[in-house]
């Protein structure tokens, strides 16, 4: 009768649902391998690339607001000021400072992220505390700087740029393992 | 083969289906197809009266400028419910109800594939209906996200959040099941020489649907576990601030959103071809084309779904891509269209409740088909992204599309499921009512969009007052008109004239042709031969 082939039917189609929930957690890799490959939200890859207009274009004036975060890890994390101007070409310092708050040392890298999201191909960083992993002794404080520069390409209708560092702990590196 | 594990199979407890239950029991444990598909529809019903009073509470608030009855936080937990209970609780029940009645009638199947897999997939279903409104007895309230569950907004709210997840969990799993039941009982049960191209349409437009939520359910249920550990096991899917996308949520959430909307529009599509035939008194135009039409609705609805976040900033090639895959599905949708006028041209017509239902399925789900080809043009989309606009056309093609043909199915097979006619005269005032209120409901909505309103908002300028205040009034209308629908059925199951075995003299399918009226309680038990 159709017992069987109906069971064999719903296991099929069971296999079907269960890869198909499988799928849904491969789109995350899948959108960072398109992402990469079509160049859309690179914002590592920027800094990298050269500014092409190193002249100041005094015409216009950008505000950098700074803000600072931390993820589940036991810090202290904040810039010095809370926002610069700056006119784009022009090289800009600025500071944070970060204090470990645990009775062990902890390692932890910063994550940035930039509103509005089209600012951060143009938001170039030449030091940053953000490209290597910090390691802090057990209640030590850091100032740590930042140097950037807001390209001249900046789309004119942004004139305000908000960057947003938040610092993950990186397991097993002198902190929980 | 199978003979050998047949004789293993066999032996417990076969034959007893009536049971030893009464009352509520019977309800509660029953596995026949049509009780589950008669609790389906009266599940389905509740649900629509519940979250039509959110949409009141949403048109009685934007009756005026300011703010005058509810807060913005309760108008957002407002318009997510609203969404979530009509989509999840009210159209997609429905249909399953619509199923679960006439599948294994009109194939010539005694029951579904999984009698007893059915029972458990409705029953999850008042469960997850549950969560859903306690979430608004929490701390915060419901989520006020929207019934699109948008990351980040999700990864902040509280605890109400968690259980609308744990609800769409559960009522994924109900829909998968239940899919899975339809599919199986359609390939494999359907009566000796019922071949696929032999089936009534509303049953290939449910075997299409059943793989489209067999492969797109899982997708949500991966979209919302991602936002659940986001929010409490310290992934970031969604959490910019990890390193994550919001983004990423809509591309994903899409992928499943998108073959929703057909999910939704395509047992309609099922139930219209049933019902205009019927009243034409002609066999439907072009059924082949038919079926490939709505297989290929469903394999285009997964290359479209970007076209819902024009305005996410993606690359102009994927803008043109998306919106050239989304243009083309006018092309299938026009073939049914077309099929459905054929189908009546020069039949002998009739316009009892049903056929009415149908006939305003047509005109109004092609203008919101329409206002759709609208939208998915960039350059346009840009401008109407989230106004009013969009919720005028989702509402043409839910509520004049799905809800209109459920109406026109439940009028067409009452009698054959209570063995009584409805009130006729009763049921086009109905059919007016709602015609009628529905447009001066939605139509306006369009003004207002092309004007620049912004949907999912309590307040807005006084340059909207007009409209906003015609759709309210329509909207209260079209509500009020819902209580005459329950009194007419109501009333046909109590006290309905006795239906004569055929009551439409130009349907043709099996449940009409070879089962007396009211259909039995047991159908088909020795299975037709149809060769």
């Amino acid at each position: 009768m159709n017992r069987v082939a109906n069971r064999r039917t719903l296991m099929r189609l069971a296999v079907v649902a269960a890869a198909m929930f499988g799928f849904g957690y491969a789109l995350v890799p899948f959108y960072d391998a398109i992402c990469r490959a079509l160049g859309v939200n690179e914002f590592i890859q920027a800094d990298a690339r050269p500014a092409g207009n190193t002249q100041v274009d005094a015409s216009r004036t950008i505000t950098v607001e700074l803000d600072a975060n931390v993820h589940d890890v036991p810090m202290h994390f904040k810039p010095l000021v809370r926002y610069v101007k700056v006119h784009p070409g022009e090289l800009a310092t600025v500071e944070y400072e970060i204090a470990n708050v645990r009775g062990a040392p902890v390692t932890a890298q910063a994550v940035p992220s930039y509103g509005p999201a089209r600012a951060a191909e143009h938001f170039r960083k030449m030091e940053c505390f953000c490209f290597t992993q910090q390691t802090l002794a057990a209640g030590e404080t850091r100032r740590m700087p930042l140097v950037f520069m807001v390209d001249p390409k900046l789309p004119r209708d942004v004139n305000t740029i908000t960057l947003s560092y938040t610092f993950f702990e990186v397991a097993g590196r002198g902190g929980r393992s | 083969m199978s003979a050998v594990v047949d004789t293993h199979g066999h032996g417990h407890e076969h034959g007893d289906h009536h049971g030893g239950y009464s009352g509520l029991m019977r309800w509660v444990t029953t596995t026949n197809h049509k009780d589950i598909g008669t609790m389906y529809l009266w599940f389905s019903f509740i649900m629509f009266m519940v979250g039509g009073v959110m949409a009141l509470v949403i048109r009685a608030e934007l009756f005026s400028p300011g703010l005058q009855i509810v807060n913005p936080d309760f108008f957002n937990q407002m318009t997510t419910m609203h969404g979530l209970i009509m989509v999840f609780g009210a159209i997609m029940p429905a249909f399953v109800g619509f199923a679960n009645w006439l599948i294994p009638m009109q194939i010539g199947a005694p029951d579904m594939a999984f009698a007893r897999m059915n029972n458990w997939s409705f029953w999850i279903l008042p469960f997850a209906g549950a969560l859903l409104i306690i979430s608004f007895f929490t701390p915060g309230g419901a989520p006020g996200v929207g019934w699109t569950l948008y990351a980040p907004l999700t990864v902040q709210m509280g605890i109400g959040m968690d259980l609308t997840i744990f609800a769409v969990h559960l009522l994924g799993m109900s829909s998968i099941m239940g899919s899975i039941n339809i599919v199986t009982t359609i390939l494999n049960m359907r009566a000796p020489g019922m071949t696929l191209m032999r089936m009534p349409l509303f049953c290939w437009t449910w075997l299409i649907t059943g793989y489209l939520l067999i492969a797109v359910m899982p997708v949500l249920a991966g979209a919302v576990t991602m936002t659940l550990t986001d929010r409490h096991f310290g992934t970031a899917f969604f959490n910019a601030a990890g390193g994550g996308d919001p983004v990423l949520y809509q591309h994903i959430f899409w992928f499943f959103g998108h073959p929703e909307v057909y999910i939704i529009a395509l047992p309609a599509f099922g139930v219209v071809s049933q019902i205009i035939p019927a009243f034409s008194r002609k066999p439907l135009f072009g059924y082949a084309s038919m079926v490939y039409a709505t297989a290929g609705i469903a394999i285009l609805s997964f290359i479209v779904w970007a076209h819902h976040m024009y305005t996410v900033g993606m690359p102009v090639t994927g803008q043109l891509f998306f919106m050239y895959a989304t243009t083309l599905i006018a092309i299938p949708t026009g073939v049914k269209v077309f099929n459905w006028v054929a189908t009546m041209w020069k039949g002998s017509l009739t316009f009892e409740t049903p056929m009415l239902f149908a006939a305003g399925f047509l005109f109004l789900f092609t203008l919101g088909g329409f206002t759709g080809l609208v939208l998915s043009l960039v350059p346009i989309d840009i401008q109407l992204h989230d106004t009013y606009y969009v919720v005028a056309h989702f509402h043409y093609v839910m509520v004049a599309g799905a809800l209109f043909a459920a109406f026109g199915g439940v009028y067409f097979w009452l009698p054959k499921w209570t063995g009584r006619m409805y009130d006729e005269t009763l049921g086009k005032w109905h059919f007016w009512l709602t015609m009628i209120f529905f447009n001066v409901t939605f139509f306006v909505q369009h003004f207002s969009g092309l004007a620049g309103m912004p949907r999912r908002i309590p307040d807005y300028p006084l340059m909207f007052e007009t409209w906003n205040k015609v759709s309210s009034i329509g909207a209260f209308g079209f509500g009020i008109s819902q209580l005459l629908f329950l009194y007419v059925v109501l009333k046909c199951i109590r006290s309905g004239a006795k239906a004569p075995e055929k009551p439409w003299e130009g349907a043709d399918s099996l449940e009409w042709t070879h089962l007396p009226t009211p259909a039995p309680y047991h159908t088909f038990e020795t299975q037709p031969d149809l060769r």
